[in-house]
C-alpha cells in the first residue's frame, strides 16, 4: 500500500479507528486487564509513523530496505497491533486474538517478520542498542533505510538507554530517529516525582537533534518525521497525554494497565466513537 | 581452516589466538564483524581493527550497549564476535543476552575473556566463576569452553560457521598447555573423549582439561584405569558420551575453572542423576566463596586445581569407595 498521499484527514479516520481498536482488544484480553494507558498515548505516532513516516508496505514486509519500526516500549503493544491491521500487515481474526492464551500478539510484542514486528520487548531499554545495530548494518550495506525507536519517558529511566544514544551519536547514525512518548507517567506515577530529568537536554548533551512537539498533532509528527536528516541522530520528543481519548484513562497513572467494568467499558466506547456491541 | 602451530598459539595466549582466528575467518566471510566494550588490545582484535576498521566497532565500556547493537547486526545477518570480560559478558549484560541472543535468537557470539581466575590480581571483580551457572540457564544459548588454544581457533571457525547464538569462554592464560587430541576432531556439541578408563573418568573443561591429563598420568602410573573427557561444548552438552561413560568407569571427576554450581560439573550431574546404577560424581571446581586473591597460579593452588593435589584426591576417593 503506498500511504504517501494520505491526508491528515485519513491519517486522523485511522487514528480513531485505532482508539477503538485498542479500547476493545483491551476490554477483551482474557479478563485480566491490558496497557491502555501507554498505548493510547501511543496512537497519532504510530498512525502518522506508518503512514507516511516508514518506507515499508505490507507486501514488502520483508523487504532488508525498508524502514525498520522498533518497538521498544513494549507496553504500547496495543497501539502497534491496531496500527498493523489498519495498515494491512495482519488481519482482523489475528488481531482480535490479541492477549488471548497462545496467541502470536501478547501483552507485550514478540518479534515476527511475517507479521511486521521487528522486536521483541517488555523489557525496558533494550530497542535502542538493537537501533544502533541496525542503523550501523545499513550504513556497511550503504543502505538509506532509516531506523525508527519508540520509547517511553519512563523508559529512559534505563541506563542502557543513555549507552545506546551516546553511542548513537559517536558513530555519527542520521538515520536513526528516537521517538519518545513523553505521557509523563509511569507505572508508579509520575515521572517528575519518580525521576526528574530533562530530556531535551539529555538528548541534546548526548549529542542528538531534538525535535519537541505535540504527539498528538497529526501535521505536527508529518512535519517531523519529513524533515530532512542532519549529520546526527534525531530524537522526537513527543508530548502526550496518557490515556488519550478515554476520558476516565486521560493522565490516569492507574490506567497504564487496567481492567475495565463493562459500565466502563461502554464509557470508553463513547469516548471513542466505537458501539459498545460491535463486533 | 588451517589451524597453526599450536605452540605458536599457546605462545599468543587464548585472547591472541582469538584474534588471529576471528581475523584469519573475516577473511573468508564477509559476514564477520568485531565489537568490543574497550578491550580490542587486550580480547587480541587490534589487527582486526587496523586491517577491517570498516568491520570493526568500539562501543566504550558499555556491555548492555554491546550486545544490543550486536544483536541489531545480527538481525541483517551480519555475524557479530563481541568481546568484553567474561564476567562483564555474563552478569553486566546478562538480561541482554538473555533477551536478544535467548527469546530473539539473534546469532551474536559473545566472547568471554580472562575467564576463571585468568585476571590474577585484578582480584575477584574480574574473575569470572559464575558465568556458565548464569547463561546455562538461558534457553538456545550455545555455550563453547575451549581446552587450548589450537582448539581455541577451531572454536572460532565453528562457530562463525554455525548459525547459533553462542556464548564463547576463553580460560586459560598465555603459554597455556597444549591438549594432545590426537585422532579426535572438534565438532560443536560433541566432547572429545582422549582417553577411556574403567576406574575413573575425568571430564574437564577449558583450561582444565590440560590439568586433568596431567593428574590422569599420575593416577595411572600409581596403577588406575583413568579416562579424560574433553567436554568443550558445555550447552547443550554431549548426553550421547555421558551416557556411554555409565557402566564403562566406575567414578566421574569434572574439573573445571568455575564455581562448583551451574558449571560443567552441575551439567554433568544433571545427566547422570537421572541415569539407573550412573557412577558417583565428584565435582571439582572453585567452592561456593570468594577465593582470596593472587596471581593466577595461587587462585589455582588456593583452590587445589592443582594436577598432584587433584590426583591425590581422586585417588583417596576412588580407592576409599572401592
Amino acid at each position: 500500500m503506498s500511504a504517501e498521499g494520505l491526508t491528515d484527514e485519513a491519517l486522523a479516520a485511522i487514528a480513531g479507528r485505532c482508539r477503538k481498536w485498542i479500547v476493545s482488544i483491551g476490554h477483551n484480553a482474557g479478563g485480566y486487564g491490558a496497557h491502555f494507558g501507554p498505548a493510547l498515548s501511543l496512537v497519532e505516532i504510530m498512525t502518522v509513523l506508518y503512514g507516511v513516516g516508514v518506507r515499508q508496505s505490507p507486501d514488502q514486509r520483508l523487504n532488508s530496505e525498508r524502514d525498520r519500526v522498533i518497538l521498544s516500549k513494549g507496553h504500547g503493544s496495543l497501539a502497534l497491533y491496531a496500527a498493523l491491521h489498519e495498515f494491512g500487515y495482519i488481519d482482523q481474526e489475528l488481531l482480535v486474538s490479541a492477549e488471548r492464551d497462545g496467541t502470536l500478539l501478547p501483552g507485550q510484542p514478540v518479534r515476527n517478520r511475517e507479521l511486521g514486528i521487528e522486536f521483541s520487548s517488555g523489557t525496558l531499554g533494550m530497542g535502542l542498542s538493537f537501533g544502533v545495530g541496525l542503523a550501523l548494518s545499513a550504513r556497511m550495506m550503504k543502505s538509506e533505510r532509516g531506523v525508527y525507536v519508540l520509547m517511553g519517558d519512563g523508559e529512559t529511566n534505563e541506563g542502557s538507554v543513555w549507552e545506546a544514544a551516546m553511542s548513537a551519536a559517536h558513530f555519527g547514525l542520521s538515520r536513526l530517529i528516537a521517538i519518545v512518548d513523553v505521557n509523563r507517567l509511569q507505572s508508579d506515577g509520575r515521572t517528575a516525582e519518580i525521576m526528574s530529568c530533562s530530556l531535551r537536554g539529555m538528548w541534546e548533551g548526548f549529542g542528538w537533534d531534538v525535535i519537541a512537539l505535540d504527539g498528538h498533532s497529526i501535521p505536527g509528527l508529518r512535519v517531523a518525521l519529513q524533515t530532512p536528516i542532519s549529520t546526527r541522530p534525531r530524537c522526537i520528543l513527543a508530548s502526550t497525554v496518557k490515556g488519550k481519548g478515554v476520558s476516565f484513562m486521560e493522565d490516569a497513572a492507574e490506567w497504564h494497565h487496567g481492567l475495565m467494568t463493562e459500565g466502563q467499558f461502554e464509557t470508553a466506547c463513547g469516548d471513542v466513537g466505537r458501539r459498545a456491541s460491535a463486533p | 581452516m588451517k589451524i597453526p602451530s599450536g605452540r605458536g598459539l599457546s605462545r599468543l595466549g587464548p585472547r591472541g589466538t582469538f584474534g588471529m582466528a576471528l581475523l584469519d575467518a573475516a577473511k573468508e566471510s564477509d559476514r564477520i564483524v568485531g565489537l568490543t566494550a574497550d578491550l580490542a588490545i587486550t580480547s587480541g582484535m587490534e589487527r582486526f581493527r587496523v586491517q577491517m576498521p570498516e568491520r570493526f566497532f568500539n562501543v566504550g565500556i558499555a556491555e548492555q550497549n554491546l550486545v544490543g547493537i550486536a544483536a541489531g547486526l545480527a538481525d541483517d545477518g551480519w555475524i557479530p564476535f563481541a568481546t568484553t570480560f567474561a564476567n562483564f559478558a555474563a552478569m553486566r549484560s546478562c538480561e541482554f543476552v538473555r533477551h536478544h541472543l535467548g527469546y530473539m535468537q539473534q546469532n551474536v557470539k559473545i566472547v568471554g575473556i580472562g575467564a576463571g581466575f585468568a585476571m590474577g590480581q585484578f582480584g575477584n571483580t574480574h574473575y569470572s566463576l559464575e558465568d556458565v551457572g548464569v547463561l546455562r540457564s538461558i534457553p538456545n544459548l550455545t555455550i563453547v569452553s575451549p581446552a587450548d588454544c589450537s582448539e581455541v581457533y577451531a572454536a572460532v571457525y565453528a562457530i562463525a560457521a554455525s548459525f547459533a547464538p553462542t556464548y564463547l569462554r576463553l580460560s586459560g592464560v598465555p603459554s597455556m598447555p597444549c591438549v594432545d587430541q590426537e585422532g579426535t576432531s572438534f565438532n560443536l556439541g560433541e566432547a572429545r573423549v582422549l582417553r577411556s578408563g574403567t576406574d575413573v573418568t575425568f571430564i574437564g573443561t577449558g583450561s582444565m582439561v590440560s590439568v586433568a591429563v596431567r593428574a590422569a598420568n599420575q593416577l595411572t602410573a600409581r596403577g588406575l584405569s583413568v579416562g579424560v573427557v574433553n567436554m568443550h561444548t558445555l550447552k547443550p552438552i554431549d548426553e550421547l558420551v555421558l551416557n556411554g561413560l555409565v557402566g564403562q568407569t566406575a567414578a566421574l571427576v569434572t574439573i573445571e575453572e568455575h564455581s562448583v554450581i551451574g558449571g560443567l560439573g552441575s551439567a554433568v550431574a544433571e545427566v547422570v542423576a537421572a541415569v539407573m546404577a550412573a557412577p558417583p560424581l565428584l565435582r571439582l571446581g572453585v567452592c561456593d566463596a570468594f577465593p582470596k586473591v593472587g596471581s593466577y597460579e595461587y587462585a589455582l593452588e588456593q583452590c587445589g586445581l592443582v594436577d598432584n593435589v587433584i590426583a591425590t584426591a581422586v585417588e583417596r576417593w576412588v580407592r576409599g569407595a572401592a
